[in-house]
């Protein structure tokens, strides 16, 4: 008895952590997505997560959409898009740039499953990839966050010295330095995509250095949180978190995933869908949204910041628009000249005027 | 770089307030170890302390009741530890990990609801005149009650263990089981009280990071500060002084390096993240090289079950 018992008891436990994925309903079309972080972090998967609710809505009982969260950029990925195609999934999107490798691989054995990746560089027949222009909406945030600091003094929290996040602080560093020539930036890498108390952690130092305005690009809410108490300003990252912090949000950089999905699952069904694609689109596709504007932000800026934002709308504005030197001051844009595709994609330096490294 | 821009009393209260979940759920997992259990659970409740302070805490608007319920919901989930670990005598290391999985699982679905909600404040308490001094005051009198309960703790769970006939009795328990068995003591029992104890830490500690430190939940929030707590317990040696000057270390390297990038210091962040857990692999090996190694080491029933032959 005391043996049953105690192999009922870990069974138990070891039950209730596995029913977690959801039953199977008989749809014609399936589409997987996973996640690197939970869909409840109101960041970049939050985002995600709309993104696939409105292919639900779209589609109603033609599409069914599965999810998998906290996925690790690792093999457990390739494991997790492997039971996904092998439960009949038509169409997979992996939603974080380090799922590169493990999405080839799986594509490689399931030619007849369409993969989007986002943010990645690398595709195959089956593979396309998107990512947004996440810099132009930095470019309107730079703008803002150059006009309202006071001690000039700009914190950014950053995550992982790739290309996609270097852009982002040159673009929103260049935005600054033409609304106010006196702005500096301080930079700090945590290292991860979300971990709230680190996140907290780096923006309260930034703050105790001086900073008054805080950008971030990493996926929590936390810092929005913490520039509340602080009482200092801060930008949503992927998703608008004026929730978290009434005062202290100044707009938010919105990630438009829902349009993008609901047209590839249409061409996935009606057999439009094309593998080997690269998507790479901004404020004019609505990839990239700019979020309500703070009532704290001057009407004037406020002005400012919606010029800039239709003017790269419209592609008269270019957040890369030279002169601009490098940080050792060695040219790489002309005056007038505008930064080209592949060196946007692979930036790895700062632009002249920005202090300290990048870490490789 | 220019080490004048950061601010040192700041950067020591700050890291004060970093370190302290950590010393909360390193003191409960130190009694707990010390009576010869090992808990790999702490992640688990800490989460669990963390999402049930936060719930109560905006629910009540209180956060010392959103406190003192983190602390039952860490000691209940403790107690099925304890429940399957000492009355169905299961595997301590699987049971642990299992209440670590199971913790982060029921703690995300309790707090679905509650993302994106403001939490009551918890007032920082200056202790009149010594809070006044310069620097000093700034670095260690200007904190919340709950960073001066967790000073307070580590003295008494110091004399408890150093100076009282029950941290006698609890360290017995630990180092030989059969021992203290045949000498009348309730193995069973006093266990039993030591991991509950063990969980309210943990929970107190999680939900001072809901409620204090971040401010806010997020899923997954402690984010391996449980198993920090656990590597800590090991580097201390299982004393509580060394454990909370390790705790202030390890938050320490943390806030340290977050200020030196600021200041535009290019430093190794991958090798930093590891410091802790290099660190407590070479106190290990310090320990075990130690001449005394007899009654600085780990209890000796650590991990093992105890069995009544009857």
């Amino acid at each position: 008895m005391r043996q049953f018992l105690k192999y009922f008891s870990a069974s138990c436990l070891f039950i209730s952590m596995v029913i977690t994925s959801s039953i199977a309903i008989a749809a014609d079309y399936k589409v997987g997505f996973i996640y690197i972080g939970p869909p409840g972090d109101h960041g970049w998967n939050y985002q995600h997560d709309v993104g696939r609710k409105a292919v639900d809505e779209a589609f109603g009982d033609k599409v069914e959409t599965v999810f998998q969260e906290n996925v690790p950029e690792s093999a457990d990925a390739e494991r997790v898009m492997t039971q996904m195609a092998l439960s009949g999934a038509d169409m997979i999107f992996a939603t974080s740039f380090g799922y590169m490798e493990p999405v080839l691989n799986v594509a490689k054995k399931f030619p007849n499953v369409k993969f989007e990746h986002a943010t990645g560089y690398m595709t195959a027949d089956n593979v396309s990839t998107y990512s947004a222009r996440f810099y132009e909406g930095r470019t309107v945030a730079g703008h803002i966050a150059g006009k309202m600091t006071k001690s000039n003094t700009i914190g950014y929290v950053a995550s992982y010295p790739i290309p996609e996040v270097v852009r982002g602080i040159n673009s929103a560093y260049l935005a600054a330095k033409k609304a106010n020539p006196n702005v500096e930036f301080k930079v700090i890498w945590i290292f991860t995509w979300y971990d709230p108390a680190k996140e907290a952690d780096a923006a309260k130092t930034l703050i105790s250095q001086g900073a008054d305005v805080i950008l971030q690009h990493v996926d929590s809410s936390a810092i929005m949180t913490v520039a509340e108490e602080a009482g200092v300003y801060a930008f949503g990252q992927a998703s608008d978190m004026s929730a978290f912090g009434p005062n202290a949000h100044l707009t938010a950089i919105i990630n438009g995933w829902a349009p993008y999905y609901v047209k590839k699952v249409k061409q996935g069904m009606d057999g439009t869908w094309k593998g080997a694609e690269q998507t790479f689109d901004g404020i004019g596709a609505g990839m990239v949204i700019i979020g309500p504007l703070s009532d704290k932000i001057p009407d004037s800026v406020k002005k400012e910041a919606m010029e800039i934002r239709d003017g790269i709308a419209s592609g008269t504005l270019h957040s890369f628009t030279g002169p601009i030197n490098k940080q050792d001051g060695s040219p790489w844009l002309k005056a007038g000249e505008t930064a080209d595709m592949g060196t946007l994609l692979g930036m790895n330096f700062y632009v002249e005027g920005i202090e300290g490294d990048i870490p490789q | 770089m220019d080490l004048s821009e950061i601010n040192f009393a700041v950067l020591v209260a700050s890291l004060i307030v970093a370190s302290t979940p950590l010393v909360l759920a390193a003191l409960g997992e130190l009694i707990v170890e010390k009576s010869g259990v090992l808990n790999l659970g702490v992640e688990g409740m800490m989460i669990i302390g963390a999402v049930t302070g936060f719930i109560v805490g905006v629910e009540t608007g209180s956060a010392y009741i959103g406190m003192m319920a983190a602390a039952m919901a860490g000691a209940l989930l403790s107690l099925l530890f304890a429940f399957i670990i000492l009355i169905m005598q299961a595997n301590q290391v699987a049971s642990g990990l299992a209440l670590t999985i199971f913790g982060l699982g029921i703690a995300a679905l309790m707090g679905h609801p509650y993302t994106g909600i403001k939490s009551p404040q918890i007032s920082t308490i200056s202790i009149p005149f010594i809070s006044e001094i310069p620097i000093l005051g700034t670095m260690f009198f200007q904190h919340d009650l709950i960073v001066y309960l967790s000073l307070i703790s580590v003295l008494v769970i110091w004399y408890f263990l150093n100076r009282m006939r029950a941290g006698l009795i609890l360290r017995s328990v630990g180092e030989d089981h059969d021992v203290a068995h045949s000498l009348g003591y309730r193995v069973v029992t006093i266990r039993f009280l030591a991991i509950t104890f063990g969980g309210a830490m943990a929970g107190v500690g999680g939900g001072y990071l809901s409620l204090v430190r971040v401010p806010q939940w997020t899923e997954g929030m402690t984010a391996g500060a449980g198993w920090i707590a656990l590597a800590l317990v090991v580097f201390s040696g299982w004393r509580p002084f060394p454990l909370l000057i390790g705790a202030y270390i390890f938050g320490g390297i943390t806030i340290l390096q977050l200020n030196l990038q600021a200041i535009g210091v290019n430093i190794n962040i991958a090798l930093l993240s590891m410091a802790p857990y290099l660190a407590t692999i070479l106190a290990l090996v310090v320990i075990s090289m130690s001449r005394f190694r007899g009654n600085r080491g780990a209890p000796g029933c650590l991990g093992r079950s105890f069995v009544t032959i009857t």
